[in-house]
């Protein structure tokens, strides 16, 4: 049996506890905020982007690119795993993860991006070729890196094909681990607008305009540099929606932990006032019956 | 008389759009000075200086390079930089020039040497803008 200070203190603990989760939940929640508004700045690129994207592919005939070229037997696929660098975000990371556990150890070349990712594959001890960081807010020049590491890799056939594996900002309470193909490029399609996808203008953009443009110096060679420049953008996105998607991660694993905490506070005072009020009990019972004794 | 629009635009933020009477774009064929009713083209932009032009007004800006795209009435550069002259750091860009030239004289490889390179065509650039508009 506690005894009443016992469990004043370990109330005392638990309010400390969600004072900290509190905290933590605000932090994440105004840093999410931030991360849509970066996804939403860089929405006049991806409009421009889609734009130019559209012209230029209605434009190039035949076109071969070291980039586009498909590869017939895919002996070493690349894969870029997008991760946080802190834990503290519920599930996140794991499910994220648990999917880098699908590719074969063998023949998967590892790429990572966050420190969970590049922990996680030393761990298991799968082949890491690089591992990269991002920061908070993630910047263009950091998402360049990555994307051109991936190209090279590629160029010089160390592998065949590579994968981006990151968590899918779907909304504030559903994040899903989801994988693209990186490389070789394939289709090329419209780049989201934003985070949330805003379809009509996405197709507006993607439908070739009607103005004959004059290429210079001419497609095929706005084609070669506009195709890793839309790989680096397509990289910054998701670097951007991984950033998102940790920060909504952490904000709910924040408030469940802040209301459990609640919840354990009201339960230990309930149980410290039952027992507050047993010992007063007893404690009367023991003087009257010593007064009892005494007067008689 | 007719304007352009002249819109310069990171994959971070929109950096400039105003209705200009002129523009001259760094253009990866050489320097491209645009008046309203241009044909429509669309072209790369080398790391350099742009110059918007409103009546007797310029304003510089120093970009990185990218992608143009001009039509009769508006001009839209793409790149991964721009910075207007009035908010280049001149001792922040010269240092960064230096620090990309020691690392240039270093042995690298072929990925660094690209990413250096990149980020010596930017602050070189920006010296650029800043220099010629004080002299």
């Amino acid at each position: 049996m506690p005894s009443t200070r016992d469990i004043r203190r370990r109330i005392k603990s638990v309010k400390n506890t969600a004072q900290i989760t509190k905290a933590m939940q605000m932090v994440a929640a105004s840093k999410m905020r931030k991360a849509q508004d970066a996804a939403l700045a860089g929405r006049p690129y991806a409009v421009q982007m889609n734009a130019v994207l559209a012209e230029v592919s209605a434009h190039v005939g035949d076109f071969s690119h070291p980039l586009i070229e498909k590869r017939d037997e895919i002996k070493k696929r690349g894969l870029i795993v997008v991760s946080s660098d802190k834990g503290l975000c519920g599930a996140l990371n794991t499910n994220l993860l648990r999917e880098v556990a699908k590719y074969d150890v063998a023949t998967t070349v590892h790429i990572t991006a966050g420190r969970k990712a590049s922990q996680y594959v030393a761990r298991t001890k799968r082949q890491l070729a690089a591992e990269f960081t991002y920061k908070d807010a993630p910047t263009f020049a950091e998402a360049r890196q990555i994307s051109k590491f991936a190209q090279e890799m590629f160029t010089s056939g160390k592998v065949d094909s590579v994968d981006v594996l990151y968590t899918d900002f779907v909304n504030t309470l559903v994040q899903k681990p989801n994988v693209q193909s990186f490389l070789p490029v394939g289709e090329i399609s419209a780049l989201e607008a934003d985070m949330k996808g805003d379809d009509s203008q996405k197709h507006q953009a993607l439908s070739a305009g009607t103005t004959e443009f004059v290429f210079e110096p001419g497609a095929n060679a706005v084609m070669s540099a506009l195709l890793p420049h839309y790989l680096n953008y397509r990289m910054y996105q998701i670097l951007l929606e991984a950033k998102a998607s940790e920060h909504s991660a952490r904000m709910v694993a924040m408030k469940s932990a802040t209301d459990n905490a609640k919840e354990l506070i009201k339960d230990l005072t309930l149980q410290y006032n039952k027992l507050r009020q047993a010992n007063i009990t007893s404690e009367l019972l023991e003087i009257t019956t010593a007064q009892m004794a005494l007067g008689n | 008389m007719a304007t352009l629009k002249l819109e310069i635009i990171t994959p971070e933020a929109k950096v400039y759009s105003q209705d200009v009477d002129m523009v001259t774009i760094p253009g990866s064929e050489g320097e491209m000075g645009i008046y309203p009713m241009h044909l429509p083209v669309m072209t790369q932009v080398a790391a350099g200086e742009v110059i918007a032009r409103t009546g007797a007004k310029e304003s510089y800006l120093a970009v990185g390079d990218g992608f143009v795209q001009i039509t009769g009435e508006k001009v839209a550069i793409m790149t991964d930089m721009a910075i207007a002259a009035e908010n280049i750091d001149e001792l922040q860009a010269e240092e960064a020039r230096k620090r990309a030239e020691a690392r240039l004289a270093e042995k690298l490889d072929d990925e660094e040497t690209a990413l250096v390179q990149a980020a010596l065509a930017h602050s070189l650039a920006q010296l650029d803008v800043k220099r010629r508009r004080r002299g």
